[in-house]
Parts: C-alpha cells; structure tokens; sequence
C-alpha cells in the first residue's frame, strides 16, 4: 500500500518535470543576457536575470528592425484581442441558442442538422481552407479582422452547439413543460431557465474557444492578411525573420507573452472548467 | 358549464389510436381523480387537458371556452408535477413569481402576492433559498405554491406525491384537501396510488389502456366497480374472484362453483332474478365473514398486519383472502368455517366482465 503511493507520487512527479522542464527553460533563458546564453549551460539559472528581453519582445527593438514597424508583439496582442473577443461570444451564443433550439425545440429535421454538425465538425480545417477562402473573397472580407472572425465563428459554432446541445439534452422534461405553462416562449425561456442552467457548459465553452482561437496559426495566417495578423503569426515572423544572432532570450520573452493569455484563463477558471467537465458527463 | 369539460377527445402517436372518443364533464370546484396503471393514458389525457400535448380529435373546454388550440398559458391553469420541476436557478421567490412575471404583472404586486402565497403555505421561511437547499416536501410546496400564486380556473397536478416518503406523503395529501376545501378550485389529479384517489377525490375515473372504466364517487367505484377491471384495481388486498352459478335449496341460498359451495347470506332480493346464472363473484376480503354455519375453508396462511389480519383460504377450488380481525388465531393447515357477505359482493358477466344488475 505505501509502495503504491510512493510510486504513484513518484510517477506524477515525472510526468510535472517533464511537462514543466520546457517551461523552466524558456523563463529561465528569457531572463538570461545572450552572452550567459552562448556559454552557459541551459539548465542553470540566471546569474544577473533581467526582463530587458521582455521588454524587446512586447514593444520591439526599433535600432535592429528594417521597416517602420520595431517588430514587438504589442500590436498584434491587440489585433489577437479584438479577433479573439468578437469569435468567442459570437460563436458560444449563436452555439448555445443553435444547440437549445436543437434540443428542446421539436423542429423538422433537427437531427438531420445536428448529424451535419457533426460531420462538420471531423473535417479537418486543411481540407476545406479554399472552399472558405473563396467564400471569404466572394463576402469581400478577405484579409480583413471580420474576415477572421467569421472563419472562426463558422468552425467554433458547430462544436459550441454540439456542448449546448448535448447538455440541454439532459434537461428534465418537467421543467420545459412548467415554463410553458408558466408562459415562458422560446426566447425567455432560453434567458430565464436554459442559459442560466448552462452556466457551467457555457465557462467550458468559452475557455475551450479562447484556446483554440488565441491559438490559432493557420486561419490567422490565411485570412488575417497584414491588417489581421494575431499574436501567434507576428510570433513566427518575430522568431523566424531575424538577421544575425538568434536573440533567443526574446525569443523565448515573446513565446511566453503569446502562450500567457490562455494560462492565465485555465488558472482564473481551473475550477469552473473541472465543474464544467463533470457536469457534461454525469447525466441527471 | 364552468369546468372542464372534454368532447370526444382522440389521441393518437402516428397513426395508433391510444385514446378515442374520452367524454368526461368536470364541475366547478370538482377534486377529480384519474386513476389507472402506468401506460393507462392519465398523464397523457392531464398533458392534454394542460395544452402540453396536441389531441389528435375532439375538444377540450375550460369554463366553457374552447382551448383545444390554444398554448398552454393561455388556458388559465397550473400544474404540479410529480418531479417538482422547479427552476434550480431561480430563489423560491422568483419560481413562484416566475409565471406572473411572464404575464407582464407588476414587480410590487408579484411581491405581494408571493409574500401571500409564503403565508398560506408556511413557507415563508425559504423565500430566499434555491429549490436544492429544499427537502422534497418542500420542494412539493414551492411547486405547489407557484401553481396557487396565479389564480388559475382549473389546478392539474401529476402524481405529485409519488416522490415524497410515505409519512409526508399522508401529511401532504390531508394539506392538498384542506386547501381543495378552502379554495374550491376545480382540480385534476393524475395517480396510480388509490388511498390518494379514495381519500382526495369528489369524483374518481377509472382508467384502463386508454379509455374509461368507470366515472364516481370513491365510495360508488370501492362498492360498486362497473367491471372486474376496476374491481381488482381499487382494493387492498385485491378482490377475490369466483367463476360459478348462485344457487338456491330451499330457503338456502348459496355460491356453486362447481367444486364447492359457499353459503350466501342477505343477499337482495332484486339479484334473485341472476339465481342459476352462470356469473363471476367479486368478493372484496371483507365480504368473507368467519361463521360457525359456513362452509370449510382450509387455512393456508394469516398475515397479521397490525390492526387486521389477512388470511389465505382454499376453499370452492379457489384460493381467496379474507380479512378479520386480530384477536382471532388461525393455524395454518386447519379449517375455518366462513359465508359471503350477500349485501355487499359484486357480480361480473362472466364473458365481457361488466358488472351485473338484476334485470
């Protein structure tokens, strides 16, 4: 029994280090100067750490950059901010008002759709990524933030809807029946009895789409054009496009800037997201 | 007519009829029961009756109105379902409230009538917590409460003690006839459970695969069960049943089963004209009296419930149940001596079922 704990501790431990050994890197080396980087080993620890590697990352080294632009990432987090913001409540409340109508309203065809949803939903992106530009160009919204952010909205909502829809699936009959009787019609019954039921539902949904929005490369790089660059795109350009030395200490200040928004979300809603969690599986 | 009332009322699920033509009339400030087994159509003929379901023909009037087509809030009645189903997110305040303020009533005057409601039902200790914080009795309460709270004409509840234990279900029901006498409001009362029906009723419906057996009073449906179907559903123990003839010898009159007799006392005089008659005997465990001058019956067990006993006979080629008293010992494998009561059993066709009347 005691070895079994031991080895259980012992496993757990392993797998933090082994999860945790990059990110120890990358903060340590963001805080190192570039000559402790060239000599030094990668696992010791800043001797003088300094933030200036930050500092270059965020507003750019304007001495070292060509255009007229100092290549810091502080532009492209406020583009990433304002395709993230629209996205993830355009497509968690047309996923949760979708996947309510599908649910509880009886519509003709309704499982149909939701079978289309589906399938929708296991087709890589790579694979209709023309089909969508073309769209896209057609709408004349190619290149453009609202371009971006109806790309994302197209691929979030099928699986927002899809979590909504699922959970109001275990909705006790009872409970519709007396909200129609008490005169509740389609909308107030979504605003006053469903949304609120579905606020655990809804903190997934929201976290699960800041990831994979705040996270996204390829859309971002195929329909933002220059004007809708996210942070992760002006994160590639900034690693990959350098002259001379690699500067890996903003390198990795800059790899840490873009990965920080989504951290700081699973921290703030950890809790919500394991309630969120259990409260999809366990039926009832 | 100020009630319910339902015209040829139809149901139907793609094309299989599961209730036709159900004629049913319920007064004003009526308490009706509709009492069946599971898959019997109550819930189905309350659901239509609350709007909740489309009826397939036929139509449904609330005082007097036609609300076949109307939604459910717009035909002036409240339900309490079996599952409570309130509103887990809304305070006890606000589920009480909630169909007010849908209705579009004033904020001052939800207040004031939720403050009543909390009055009248005791429960204004809770107004502020969540229906989970709730024990189920309760929980019954608030579903209650917000069912009172809009005044409507016809109340329908669905099985709404069937989750509460038995000890607050009986508190529950003496509460749900006091109210029903205090407000005089009519209403519709779905249960399997016949002490409910008996205790609660003005008027009990028998219902069975969809249509109904047998519309009266409680006391009318236990003493005089239109057929053998309503006969073995209200009652416990059950009925017993007999297939023979009632003969007579002289003045003696008795129950001919074919492989016994059974003496039978007091019975009326209007039946004599059934004497000879092949029919079914439905003799409720009451019915069977304990008499030196009856026939033997071999004992085959006593159950002692507290304050009776039930106890198993064989006799006549069949086996039956008699109920008495708790002072008197029975052993099994002896015999006992026992006589029908005459007055008080009923008498079935023997091919459709149907009760007989001497005529």
């Amino acid at each position: 029994m005691r070895y079994n704990r031991l080895a259980l501790y012992g496993l757990l431990a392993l797998a933090a280090l082994m999860v945790l050994a990059p990110v120890f890197i990358m903060v340590s080396t963001s805080l190192k100067s570039m000559d402790e980087i060239r000599d030094g080993s990668i696992f010791t620890l800043p001797a003088d750490p300094s933030f200036a590697a930050w500092g270059t990352a965020w507003f750019g080294d304007c001495a070292q950059s060509l255009g007229t632009k100092c290549g810091g990432l502080s532009s492209s987090f406020l583009t990433s901010v304002k395709i993230v913001i629209p996205a993830l409540v355009l497509s968690v409340g047309l996923g949760a008002i979708t996947g309510y109508a599908l649910a509880v309203w009886k519509m003709k065809g309704a499982n149909l759709m939701f079978a289309a949803l589906l399938v929708g939903m296991f087709i890589p992106p790579q694979v209709t990524l023309y089909p969508l530009i073309i769209m896209i160009r057609e709408l004349g919204l190619f290149g453009s933030i609202p371009g971006l952010i109806l790309v994302h909205l197209i691929w979030g909502v099928a699986f927002t809807t899809m979590m909504f829809r699922n959970f109001f699936k275990t909705v006790p009959q009872d409970l519709l029946k007396a909200a129609r009787i008490d005169g509740a019609g389609f909308w107030r019954l979504f605003w006053h009895v469903m949304l609120p039921l579905s606020l655990p539902i809804l903190g997934v949904a929201m976290i699960l789409q800041f990831t994979y929005i705040w996270n996204d490369f390829l859309l971002g790089l195929t329909f933002g054009g220059r004007s809708g660059q996210p942070m992760t795109v002006a994160l590639n350009n900034l690693v990959g496009s350098q002259f001379g030395e690699k500067q890996y200490n903003v390198d990795m200040a800059a790899t840490m800037l873009t990965a920080l928004p989504t951290l700081v979300v699973y921290l703030l809603s950890g809790r919500l997201f394991v309630r969120g969690i259990a409260a999809g599986a366990v039926k009832g | 007519m100020n009630g319910v009332e339902l015209r040829n009322v139809t149901k139907a699920y793609s094309g299989l009829t599961v209730m036709s033509d159900i004629n049913l009339e319920i007064g004003d400030g009526e308490f009706l029961v509709l009492l069946g087994p599971s898959g019997c159509g109550k819930s189905t003929l309350l659901n239509m009756i609350a709007g909740l379901e489309p009826t397939t023909g036929g139509s449904i009037h609330i005082k007097g109105r036609d609300v076949t087509a109307l939604e459910p809030d717009e035909r002036d009645i409240a339900m309490v379902f079996q599952s409570y189903a309130l509103y887990p997110t809304m305070s006890v305040r606000k589920n009480i409230g909630f169909g007010l303020k849908m209705r579009g009533v004033p904020k001052d005057q939800i207040d004031k009538k939720v403050a009543e409601i909390g009055d009248l039902l005791q429960i204004s200790p809770l107004l502020d917590r969540k229906p989970s914080q709730l024990s189920g009795g309760q929980q019954q309460r608030v579903a209650i409460g917000r069912a009172l709270v809009r005044e409507p004409s016809v109340f329908l509840f669905d099985e709404p003690l069937s989750n509460l234990d038995a000890k607050l279900r009986a508190d529950m029901r003496i509460e749900l006839k006091r109210l029903h006498e205090r407000l005089g409001r009519t209403i519709v009362y779905v249960t399997h459970d016949q002490i409910e029906a008996m205790t609660l009723a003005t008027r009990v419906v028998v219902l069975d695969k969809g249509s109904i057996q047998q519309v009266d009073t409680p006391e009318n449906v236990y003493r005089r069960p239109a057929n053998r179907f309503v006969a073995s559903f209200v009652g416990a123990p059950t009925m017993n049943f007999i297939d023979g003839r009632i003969m007579q010898d002289g003045t003696d009159i008795f129950f001919d089963s074919g492989s016994g007799g059974l003496p039978l006392v007091g019975l009326p005089e209007q039946v004599r004209s059934l004497i000879g008659r092949p029919v079914t005997l439905g003799a409720r465990p009451e019915h069977i009296l304990f008499d030196d001058g009856g026939a033997a019956a071999r004992i085959i067990l006593a159950e002692p419930t507290g304050p009776d006993q039930y106890v198993r006979l064989a006799v006549a080629g069949s086996e039956i149940t008699a109920r008495c008293g708790p002072e008197q010992s029975f052993k099994a494998g002896t015999d006992a001596r026992i006589m029908l009561d005459g007055a008080r059993i009923s008498l079935f066709n023997q091919q459709t079922g149907q009760a007989m009347t001497a005529d």
